[in-house]
């Protein structure tokens, strides 16, 4: 719907993927880890590979929690944008078609947060 | 002879239109839409300007005497408790930092509410309006003033105060209440109208006011306390103006009703969102706590809200339907927002800490549905790691809503251990929310969003590091550099209130003022 | 019904006007917090200047409740001689 405005009004947005200097920006949220209060926010390289990825950018993120450590990727699942998403290792964010703002959730199941808590 | 009886003095309503509606004039010399260009174009028709009714019917005379008493009383009060280091006075020095968040998040908004108010005038036709909105924008001025004076004495003595008006630009917090008037600020002045003037003042003002204003009365802020009751009459007469308001617009056109609906429903939705901060402030900020989050919203939205919408029944407005969902809301916000600024408490303008047992007690007897069974357990492993010397900081940047600019902490209002996530789809790119309020104010006008200047993108951009700034250089470190560009004193504005230079200085002080040696 | 509610300020100015509030209004509730005293009644409430001033035994302009005044819920309707708030529901 358009703005209720004097005049046309029209403004580009603030957050195309050209005024990232490269990088893409991709949303990650961990289910049942509350202790995270929000999904994280990252600008990278469409060339970073998933497993850099899961295994030093989501763990520099996330460590901090005791699940983190008990995490078994293989039997972890992925959504985007809520639906069921196919990760690869192997693969870079782009060969995943992973586009400029899409949000992925991590799911782990059987691990529940502190006492179970989803924190 | 027969006594004459004097003429009867002229009334108050009478006097009062006399000396305003009275004086003014339609244009001739150009006509009246070029002299008010903003007063249609937001599709609000108005038949009649003069069944605008005054509220407070204050003339000048009577305005300058009562404001000019009120700023006596406070001033005598400021001095003495700036004589006395009635600072000292506060429970704990906990307490001060809900003064931060006060003068950095809210003093600003007064300042920018003033510059709306007195836009919001001189766009008005109708002299009745015109009038209330100019003493209203003088009231914000001065309520902005008097912040800055009652909170200076602060600033001699505490971290975190010093650059207000300079962090309200940049802070990431401060978007949120920044962005809310921004908003209010380029819409029309009929939206600003319902956004500001009723929304936020009569419809959620004591859901700011009393809980601050309270929290200093009970942690023995008499400065705080004495601005507050200060600008409290002020107040009053901004909740007549905003309710004769509505009360005007819906009478004057049944067309009216659906932009009217629109807005309420719109503003009342971002209003509850930047009051998650109030929320966070009176359940673990106040070392000496009034009343919970939830029970200020069960009294000052849910009562007093239900008599208001009962009364607006008979135009047909509605309850906004985004409300239902703050029943179950307000028993979840306020531990999520002080969760989330806990872990980045590395970036805020002020001290953040886990609540003590007795506190987390309190937590569990006012929240009996959720807190033990959602939040002790992570506060307690986050004290429990703090002790041992592994206070959680998060170090990564958080996803905020394109809307309300708060980090993405909301959950689902059926299920509190799920993230609630929403997405839009506009002009080739995509935009994110944090409900169901959100998304629908961004899907209704998506040029407005599409704009945000969110702190989280821009610092992704590059964009918020102090000028010269090469990000290339080895060991380059973003946040110490954000830090320095929000002139965030690191060590000092920031981290835990255990071991805080404010902590330090209290206890000192304090000391010194009680002890002998 | 609907509340309607008026709060002042707690000090020596406020308390006759507290009394003559309550006097006039039988229906009305006092609630005292600290600092503040507040007024809730059913439906509506008036504050009346005569009763203020044979309290206070000097004449008073009711708009000299604006030193005092903290918040008000309801209509409001003002003139000479009393001040009133009401919801019309």
């Amino acid at each position: 719907m358009a703005v209720t405005a004097m005049k046309d009004y029209k403004f580009s947005p603030a957050d195309t993927q050209d005024k990232f200097h490269g990088g893409q920006l991709l949303y990650v949220g961990w289910d049942d880890h509350l202790m995270f209060c929000a999904p994280f926010a990252y600008c990278l390289p469409p060339t970073t590979l998933f497993s850099d990825l899961c295994e030093k950018i989501l763990a520099n993120s996330f460590g901090y929690h005791p699940d983190w450590k008990k995490i078994d990727f293989k039997a972890a699942t992925w959504l985007k944008s809520g639906k069921p998403w196919q990760a690869d290792p192997s693969k870079t964010l782009a060969e995943l078609g992973l586009k400029h703002k899409d949000v992925l959730r991590l799911k782990t199941p059987g691990l529940k947060g502190i006492d179970g808590t989803s924190s | 002879m027969d006594m004459q009886a004097s003429k009867k003095k002229l009334g108050l309503k009478e006097k009062y239109a006399h000396m305003t509606r009275g004086l003014d004039w339609e244009t001739s010399y150009q006509p009246m839409d070029k002299v008010f260009p903003q007063a249609t174009f937001e599709g609000i028709k108005i038949h009649d300007w003069d069944k605008w009714e005054d509220p407070f019917r204050l003339t000048m005379d009577a305005y300058w005497k009562y404001q000019a008493e009120k700023e006596r009383k406070l001033y005598a009060v400021l001095d003495a408790f700036a004589q006395n280091n009635g600072h000292l006075g506060v429970t704990d020095a906990r307490y001060i930092n809900a003064l931060k968040l006060f003068l950095t998040g809210i003093s600003p908004l007064e300042y920018v509410a003033h510059r709306g108010f007195a836009a919001a005038g001189r766009n008005f036709p109708g002299v009745g309006p015109r009038v209330a909105c100019l003493m209203q924008s003088l009231d914000e001025v001065r309520h902005a003033q008097t912040q800055i004076h009652a909170l200076s004495n602060y600033n001699k003595h505490y971290d975190g105060f010093h650059d207000f008006k300079y962090m309200i630009e940049r802070v990431w917090y401060l978007s949120v209440p920044k962005s809310f008037f921004d908003d209010a600020f380029s819409a029309g002045p009929f939206e600003w109208m319902i956004a500001i003037g009723f929304s936020f003042e009569y419809v959620l003002t004591n859901l700011l006011f009393v809980p601050f204003m309270s929290g200093a009365a009970y942690n023995g802020d008499m400065a705080t306390v004495t601005f507050g009751f200060s600008a409290q009459s002020d107040e009053a007469r901004h909740m007549t103006l905003g309710l004769e308001c509505i009360k005007f617009m819906l009478e004057q056109d049944p067309d009216n009703l659906p932009i009217v609906q629109k807005w309420i429903d719109k503003w009342a939705w971002r209003g509850i969102r930047v009051l998650s901060l109030v929320g966070m402030m009176m359940d673990y900020m106040l070392p000496k706590r009034v009343m919970s989050w939830k029970e200020a919203w069960e009294i000052y939205f849910e009562q007093n809200g239900g008599a208001l919408f009962g009364d607006l029944a008979r135009y047909g407005i509605k309850v906004p339907e985004c409300l239902a969902q703050c029943s179950i809301d307000k028993e979840h916000i306020s531990h999520q927002a002080w969760a989330t600024f806990y872990q980045y408490g590395g970036a805020a303008a002020f001290h953040t800490w886990m609540p003590t047992d007795d506190e987390m007690d309190w937590l569990s007897a006012k929240y009996p549905n959720t807190f033990d069974k959602y939040y002790r357990a992570r506060f307690t492993h986050w004290r429990d790691e703090a002790e041992k010397g592994n206070r959680f900081y998060s170090n990564t940047l958080p996803m905020l809503c394109q809307v309300c600019q708060i980090p993405m902490l909301f959950t689902e209002p059926g299920d509190p251990t799920q993230i609630c996530y929403r997405e839009s789809d506009y002009e080739g790119e995509k935009y994110h929310t944090c409900s169901d309020g959100c998304k629908h104010i961004f899907d209704d006008e998506p040029q407005k969003y599409v704009q945000a200047w969110l702190p989280v993108h821009q610092i992704l951009q590059g964009n918020c590091f102090p000028e010269g700034t090469d990000p290339t250089v080895e060991g380059f470190n973003p946040l110490a550099k954000v830090l320095e560009w929000y002139h965030l004193e690191h060590g000092k504005d920031n981290l835990d209130f255990e071991g805080s230079r404010d902590q330090k200085n209290f206890d000192t002080w304090r000391g010194l003022a009680t002890k002998n040696t | 019904m609907s509340t309607v509610f008026i709060a002042f300020q707690t000090n020596d100015d406020t308390r006759p006007i507290v009394e003559s509030i309550l006097a006039d209004n039988p229906h009305a509730v006092l609630d005292e917090q600290p600092a503040m005293v507040k007024i809730n009644a059913e439906g509506s409430l008036v504050i009346k200047r005569e009763s203020i001033e044979e309290r206070i035994g000097r004449s008073f302009d009711l708009q000299e409740l604006q030193i005092n005044l903290i918040t008000i819920s309801g209509h409001l309707d003002e003139d000479d001689d009393q001040f009133s708030l009401s919801w019309k529901n």
